[in-house]
């Protein structure tokens, strides 16, 4: 399955400098629950599509008013460090567009 | 108790917003105006500079407007982080901006100013005793962070702006302080629950940005009562959906749930929202729930250079098959070309738009190539012309380089500028996140209320 099919919204953006925030809104309440019961999302599939540790993973929620999976991360560098590339962090979302699953 | 109606012009001071929204939001009879001046998310420059990312004559436009419709109607105007970060030298540009405004409009008003900078030593001294932590992942703070820091600044909560609202101010300006508090501040003031006025300051804060479509120049207003609060844009092509409103919550935050400030913790475990009409969402059961300890989160940069940039691109394929090494190798020359001028300390970095550029932050995703390279390579030093030859030098040794396989011998490079050098000036880097506990937050936000007329503070 692919995510991009049934997510209305998949976003990046810096939540304070060292931290980078992943959002994934789903167009159906039901498939949301159903992605969010199975797991779809766990620190080690997370850690493998960016290529970083797992300890690196702040922390996965859900929120079922925004029908919406969270993903939080320590940013690889603060915003802004020497060899940023996204001061904003809000291009760093493209894995999730890309991103396939078994369900 | 009666409806508090609360009106944030704009995401932040400067970004701008429609007359007609506006106008159709006085119209409303806010009781408060209020607007978030700052954020972090333009990097670590402007707190260690001191300058402002928002333009100086964009937050003239909007407080030209903003002032003068509320003096009018005897409401207050609440600014949170100045000039973008707070510090003291951004509170003077914006103060001096209000100070103009008086003078040209020929309007008098009571000024309230809070500073949110901090000196060295109060944080040293917070430091010693233990009083000072870290916010995953920020390291623990060492006296030479403190050092080395340019300015400090503090998150306020709502208390400094009841304090200057107490006191008389009719504006209120503020150094950095918590996004929700401006919003909040007049509410709470009077009585209505914390957790809602918080929670509707939290969706404010980015004004019509919680709309659909979502604008960050444009009104949206709060309404808020004894149980709930409703959300409403002032434009008629936006609409606010329960969706909209729920997606907003989560934006900027790691935790949708739980979200802490200055005081306590904005709990919406138990929050539901519902469509009330076609453009307006009402929610409710937002709690807050104070925190034993009270704490302030610390925020700071420090100079870490001079910053010069060169703009180039190619699209050669061999070239672009070959660029990793490339760059390898002009690095290797650039380093030992000044390794006995007494030049060795310098950050050299090429940064390759067309194979994976923008995700340069994470070192080992697989790189992608495009059929052409934009090429920005950037050099910082210790000073403004160590970082000029640098990059000079990284860019005339790529640009002639002869790399193996070559075919297109007069030169590797597509220059879209002459001069193709950029010298940008001072780098700076957040060297704090930290939390500080304190006993009495308002004794780290002095407040002075002054009468502003023709330009001049008495």
């Amino acid at each position: 399955m692919k995510l991009f099919d049934i997510a209305d919204v998949i976003r990046s953006k810096n939540a304070g400098p060292y931290e980078l925030t992943f959002d994934i809104i789903f167009k159906e309440f039901d498939m949301y629950r159903k992605v969010w019961e199975n797991k779809v999302f766990n620190k080690q599939s997370f850690a493998k599509l960016y290529n970083i540790k797992e300890d690196d993973i702040i922390s996965i929620v859900n929120f079922d008013p925004a029908k919406a999976i969270k993903i939080t991360i320590a940013r690889p560098i603060c915003s802004g460090d020497l060899g940023e590339t996204d001061v904003y962090g809000a291009q760093q979302h493209s894995p999730l567009i890309g991103f396939e699953f078994d369900m | 108790m009666q409806e508090m109606r609360i009106l944030s012009p704009t995401a932040i001071l400067g970004y701008g917003f429609p007359m007609e929204s506006f106008q159709r939001a006085m119209d409303l009879n806010p009781h408060v105006i209020a607007v978030d001046a700052g954020s972090t998310d333009p990097g670590p420059h402007y707190l260690g500079s001191g300058k402002s990312f928002t333009d100086r004559n964009a937050v003239k436009r909007d407080l030209s407007i903003m002032i003068p419709a509320a003096l009018e109607r005897g409401i207050p105007v609440i600014i949170g982080s100045a000039g973008g970060s707070g510090a003291d030298s951004h509170l003077d540009w914006n103060v001096d901006i209000i100070k103009e405004i008086s003078k040209e409009l020929n309007i008098e008003f009571k000024l309230g100013i809070i500073n949110s900078e901090l000196s060295k030593e109060t944080i040293k001294n917070k430091l010693d005793s233990g009083d000072i932590r870290p916010i995953f992942p920020a390291k623990q703070l060492e006296e030479r962070d403190i050092n080395e820091s340019e300015r400090i600044v503090a998150q306020m909560g709502f208390e400094p702006f009841i304090k200057a609202l107490e006191m008389g101010a009719e504006v209120i300006v503020a150094g950095r302080a918590y996004d929700p508090a401006v919003f909040a501040s007049l509410a709470v003031k009077n009585g209505y629950d914390i957790g809602l006025a918080v929670h509707l300051g939290k969706i404010l804060e980015c004004a019509a940005i919680a709309a659909t479509p979502g604008s960050g120049s444009d009104c949206m207003m709060g309404f808020l009562g004894e149980d709930y609060f409703k959300i409403m844009p002032l434009s008629d092509n936006r609409k606010c959906t329960t969706l909209s409103v729920a997606a907003h919550t989560l934006y900027e935050k790691s935790d949708p749930i739980h979200l802490p400030g200055p005081g306590g913790e904005l709990d919406l475990t138990n929050t539901t929202f519902e469509q009330f009409n076609e453009n307006t969402v009402i929610v409710k059961g937002s709690k807050f729930v104070p925190s034993v300890q009270y704490s302030l989160k610390l925020e700071s940069a420090r100079k870490t250079g001079y910053r010069t940039v060169s703009i180039a691109a190619c699209k050669d394929p061999i070239m672009i098959n070959a660029i990793d090494t490339i760059i390898e190798e002009v690095k290797a020359k650039v380093k030992s070309n000044f390794a006995n001028f007494g030049m060795d300390d310098f950050f050299l970095d090429f940064k390759v738009y067309g194979k994976n550029g923008v995700m340069g932050i994470f070192k080992n995703l697989p790189k992608e190539t495009s059929h052409e390279l934009c090429i920005i390579i950037e050099a910082v030093a210790k000073d403004q012309k160590q970082a000029d030859t640098i990059c000079s030098f990284a860019r005339s040794t790529m640009l002639h380089y002869g790399y193996e396989g070559r075919k297109s011998t007069a030169g590797n490079l597509a220059f879209p500028f002459s001069p193709s050098d950029f010298s940008v000036g001072e780098v700076y880097e957040f060297n704090m996140y930290h939390l500080m506990d304190v006993d009495n937050p308002a004794d780290f936000f002095p407040i002075s209320v002054k009468n502003c007329k023709g330009g001049e503070l008495a």
